[in-house]
This record gives structure tokens, sequence and C-alpha cells, in this order.
């Protein structure tokens, strides 16, 4: 179970997270939902203790990570996988040796065996041949799906996934959708998936958690969010640029001047 | 109103000044915090051959050519202008030694740390600058690899040994340039050249030449790696954490140098 407790957390003065709650039970597929820059990943982050809360406990199976020494945290690590957001591939290594990278360091496998558990990976994110080839030499999408075959290669208990689907073409984010789904019923991983996707949010999750204004304003199944009363929740799965969220920020100021900037556009003159 | 900005005025470069001493002492605690963490990670079993090779000769091999071309030219302009001087008192001879002492004491060690701080620091700041704001850092983390063992130990190790390899080629080039000019320009005596070129050397010259540049590794590595891993920003902090791990390490090298000519004189002086 992983529990995030009162989570407070701030950049450079500006806070970013202010008491967030949230609790994924074991087993179970968590998405949060929540528009760009609202912290997603940064709760993402908490969660593998690459990010220290100013405030506040993060709880895995009770125990809190934020205080444990580096060997305790590189132990729970190993039964965690990550997949960032920008894929966050090592560069100088090829792809086999990003894949296989724990396999390579922490285990003894022989290259063969090795070779062919990368192998299986890449095909299931639907990738083949491409193990030597430098991260430089895929595009963002295959880059995407390298990242996730890495993060599944040592069979992890849990898996956070941030933003799986962005930049992958809609084939390809079914494919990625299925394989969580997959991973979670066959192999019973508790994953954490962000994402903004909402077809795909529907998908995956058990639960859905929404991220809005640095803490969880609704969390419930599927239907519970598609159907809920509350406008926050409304406005962002139906998509609209009209509502409570847009009205709150400055996205929502830059449309109400919308107009006058037009005019202004319309009396400038180009001259050649 | 005019009060309020008055006392910023007065107060201003107080507050400024006390931003910065604190900031530069953050800066040499973070340094000394990586430095002790390189040593203490260098004992940890799991050396990464491959990698350390491939820093040996990122640092060493592909330095070599510019070193060599500065360390030849030093030694030719060092015999030429101290020519002018000599001349005139017929003491040409003397130019040998002057070249082989002042090259191997000084300008071999310090040059060749500074080409390899320009080189090989920024490369290492820029390259590690990049793992960082693309999260690969962070995802050494998540894979449970210590970014400091895994990054910065195999350079650590490959600079403390090719810097002074390195500075030990400068040295020997110097001397040469020198001895093109001695033997070629102003017609001291072949034997005579290497003669005066070696006789008032001692080992102790070499040696602590040595004991600078591996003082000079240290400060390299640590500078550039500790910029790389702390920059942020995107693309525009990379360039900035380069810019200043090239100015601070050329700062500090030339502090260490001052440091131990000094601490070498008073020892052996006397
Ligand atoms: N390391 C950091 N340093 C400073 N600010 C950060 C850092 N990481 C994230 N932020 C800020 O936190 C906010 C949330 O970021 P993030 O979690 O990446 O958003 P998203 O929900 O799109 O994933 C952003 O405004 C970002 O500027
Ligand atoms: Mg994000």
């Amino acid at each position: 179970m992983i529990e995030l407790k009162n989570i407070s957390r701030a950049f450079q003065g500006q806070a970013i997270l202010e008491n967030l709650d949230l609790t994924i039970n074991t087993g179970e597929s968590m998405v949060i939902i929540g528009r760009s820059g609202c912290g997603k990943s940064v709760t993402l982050k908490h969660i593998m203790g690459l990010l220290h809360p100013d405030k506040g406990k993060v709880l895995i199976d009770g125990r809190d990570i934020t205080s444990l020494n580096e060997k305790d945290l590189n132990k729970m690590r190993m039964n965690f996988g990550m997949l960032f957001q920008g894929a966050a591939l090592f560069d100088s290594l090829s792809v086999l040796e990003n894949v296989g990278f724990q396999l390579f360091e922490y285990t003894d496998m022989s290259l063969e065996d090795i070779k062919k558990r990368v192998a299986e990976c890449l095909g299931r994110v639907g990738l083949k041949g491409v193990e030597n080839k430098k991260p430089a030499q895929l595009s963002g999408g295959m880059k995407k799906r390298v990242g996730l075959a890495r993060a599944i290669c040592m069979f992890p208990k849990v898996i956070l996934f941030d933003e799986p689907t962005t930049g992958v073409d809609p084939i390809m984010g079914d494919v990625i959708d299925e394989l969580i789904r997959h991973l979670h019923e066959t192999l019973k991983i508790t994953s954490v998936t962000v994402t903004h996707d909402m077809k795909s949010a529907y998908k995956i999750a058990d639960r859905i958690a929404m991220l809005y204004d640095k803490k969880i304003v609704a969390i419930g199944t599927p239907d519970e969010i598609k159907n809920s009363d509350n406008p926050i929740v409304k406005q962002f799965v139906t998509g609209s640029a009209e509502g409570p969220i847009t009205d709150n920020d400055e996205n929502g100021e830059l449309r109400s001047k919308d107009n006058s900037s037009h005019s202004h556009i319309k009396n400038l003159k180009i001259e050649l | 109103m005019y009060k309020k900005i008055l006392t910023r005025s007065i107060l201003g470069p107080f507050n400024y000044a006390k931003k910065s001493v604190r900031e530069f002492f953050m800066y040499i605690g973070g340094l000394a915090v990586l430095l002790v963490q390189t040593i203490f990670w260098i004992f940890v079993p799991r050396m990464r051959k491959i990698q350390l090779l491939d820093q040996m000769s990122k640092v060493g091999v592909s330095s070599f050519p510019i070193v060599f071309l500065i360390s030849i030219f030093t030694g030719i302009v060092l015999a030429l202008q101290s020519a002018y001087q000599m001349q005139k008192v017929s003491a040409e001879m003397y130019i040998a030694s002057l070249v082989s002492l002042s090259i191997t004491r000084e300008l071999g060690p310090v040059l060749t740390a500074l080409i390899v701080a320009g080189r090989c620091g920024a490369a290492m700041t820029a390259e590690l600058g990049t793992m960082k704001v693309t999260e690969q850092v962070e995802a050494l983390e998540t894979l449970s690899a210590n970014p400091v063992q895994y990054l910065v130990v195999p350079r650590f190790i490959a600079l403390l040994i090719m810097l002074p390899l390195l500075t030990i080629c400068a040295d020997f080039f110097g001397i040469v340039g020198g001895y093109i000019i001695g033997v070629s320009k102003l017609n001291i005596a072949h034997g005579m050249y290497l003669k005066m070129s070696f006789d008032p050397l001692a080992l102790k010259d070499i040696l602590t030449g040595i004991i600078k540049s591996i003082s000079f590794a240290i400060i390299i590595c640590t500078i550039s790696c500790f910029e790389g891993l702390n920059s942020a920003g995107g693309a525009e902090g990379v360039g900035r954490a380069t810019t200043s791990s090239v100015v601070r390490s050329f700062i500090l090298i030339i502090i260490a140098d001052c440091f131990f000519t000094a601490l070498f004189y008073f020892i052996f002086a006397k």
C-alpha cells in the first residue's frame, strides 16, 4: 500500500502541493489526472523518493520512505519501476543496455539471457530489432516505449507511469493501455499512472484521482468520475474551455482579453 | 519613502555581501560533500572498467595533441624570450636550465590543467548537466544506481591517472621546445644544452609538479561534476553551468597552484 500523507512541497517559495492525501491500495491501478503543471510528476517523484516533501510522509507498506537511508531506499526501489515523462533514456547507452540496465548491474545473467529478456520486454511494447540503436536515433514515441520496457524489465511490483501515452500514436497508445491493464490483471501489479488522456484513464483505472489546486479534489471509480457533479471534474473530463478551472487562472484572463487583443491586431499595419 | 530607499541603498550592499558569502560557503560545502562521496564510492566494489577506459581515452588520449602543441610552443617562447636578457650577459647556457625548471615546476602542470579543464571539464559538465535536466540522473536513482558511483567515480579516476601523465608529456615536450631553439638558433651545443637542462633538475621538481597536477585533477573533476549535477533550467542552464564550471576551475587551479608553490617554497627553501 502506498500512502501519501499530508504532503506539502514548494519550489523556490511557490507551493506546488499542499496537504495532499492519497492512498493507493496494493494491486490497484490508480490514475492521476490533472492539468499540465499542476504537480502530477512531482507527486510521482515523491512516491519514488526522488523528491522529499517539505512536510508530510510517504508510507510504502507502512514504512516512511522519507527517513530511509540510501541502501534501504535502493532496496525498496528494486521493486519499483518508473517511466519518466520524457522517457529519460541514457544517451550514452544502447537500447539493449538501457532496457537491461538492472540485469547487467545487479544480476549475473548471461548476455544471451539478458538479450532474450530485453527482446521480450521490447516485444511487449511493440518494438523489434532496435536493441543496438542509441536513444538519439529513436522517435519520441519509440523512446517512451523503450522507457516503458525498461520500467517493466525487472518484474517490479509497483510501476509508476508518467504520461505513458503522450506523444505516442493512437494505435500504439491503445497497445500501451492494454499492456498496463494486462500487467495489472495477470501479475497483480500496483500501478500509478499520470495522464491527461481521459480515454486511456477510463480504460486502465480502477480508481481515478484528480489533482487540482495543489491537492486531490476528487477520487473515485471511472464511472463516478465520469458522472461527477463536481464542476471542476466535470470541466476537465469533458475537456471544455468554459468552467471553474479556466475562470480562476490566467488563461481565463487571457481569454477575456482576447477581443481587445484581436482589435489591436486589426489596427496593425504591415509596412513593406 | 525616501527613508526606505535610503536604508535599502545603504543596507543593500551589506545584504548582497551577506548573501554572496553564504552562497560561497554553500558552494564550497557542496564541493566538499561531493568529493567525500566520490572518495567513499571509489572503495565500494564494482569498478566499471569500460566506462573508466572510455573516460581515460576522452581525457588523456584526445587531449594529447593540444597538450603537445601548447607545451612545445611554450618551450620555444620561453627560450626566445629569455634569450634577450641572457645574450646581453652572455649566459645563453642558462636558458636551458631556466626552461626546464620553469616548465617542470610551473608551466607544465598549470597549462595542462587549464587545457584539460577547458576541454574535458567543460564536456563533463555539459554531459552531466544534460543528463540532469533530462531526468536521466533521476532515472539512474530509480534503477537503484548511485549517480556519484556511476557517473562521477570513473571520471574522477580517469582524471587522477591521466592528468599527471599528460603533465609529464608536457614537461618533456616543453623541454624539447626549448632545445629546438637553444641548439638551432642560439648555437648552444647539443650535449651542453642537455646537461644544463637536466643537471639542475631534481626529482623534487618533477614530483612537486605531479603533486600539483593531482590536486588539479581533483579540482577539475569535483567542480565539473558538481556544476553538472546541480544544473537546472534546460539547455540554458546547462550552458550556464558549463561556463561557470570552466571559470571556477581556472580560478581554483590558479589558487591551488599559488598555495602549493608557497608550500613547497617553505618546505624546500631551507
Ligand atoms: N525540480 C523543480 N524545480 C523547480 N520547479 C519545479 C521542479 N519540478 C517541478 N517544478 C514545478 O512544479 C510544477 C509542477 O510540475 P509537474 O509536476 O512537472 O507538472 P505536471 O503535472 O505537468 O507533471 C511546475 O510548475 C514546475 O515548474
Ligand atoms: Mg508531468
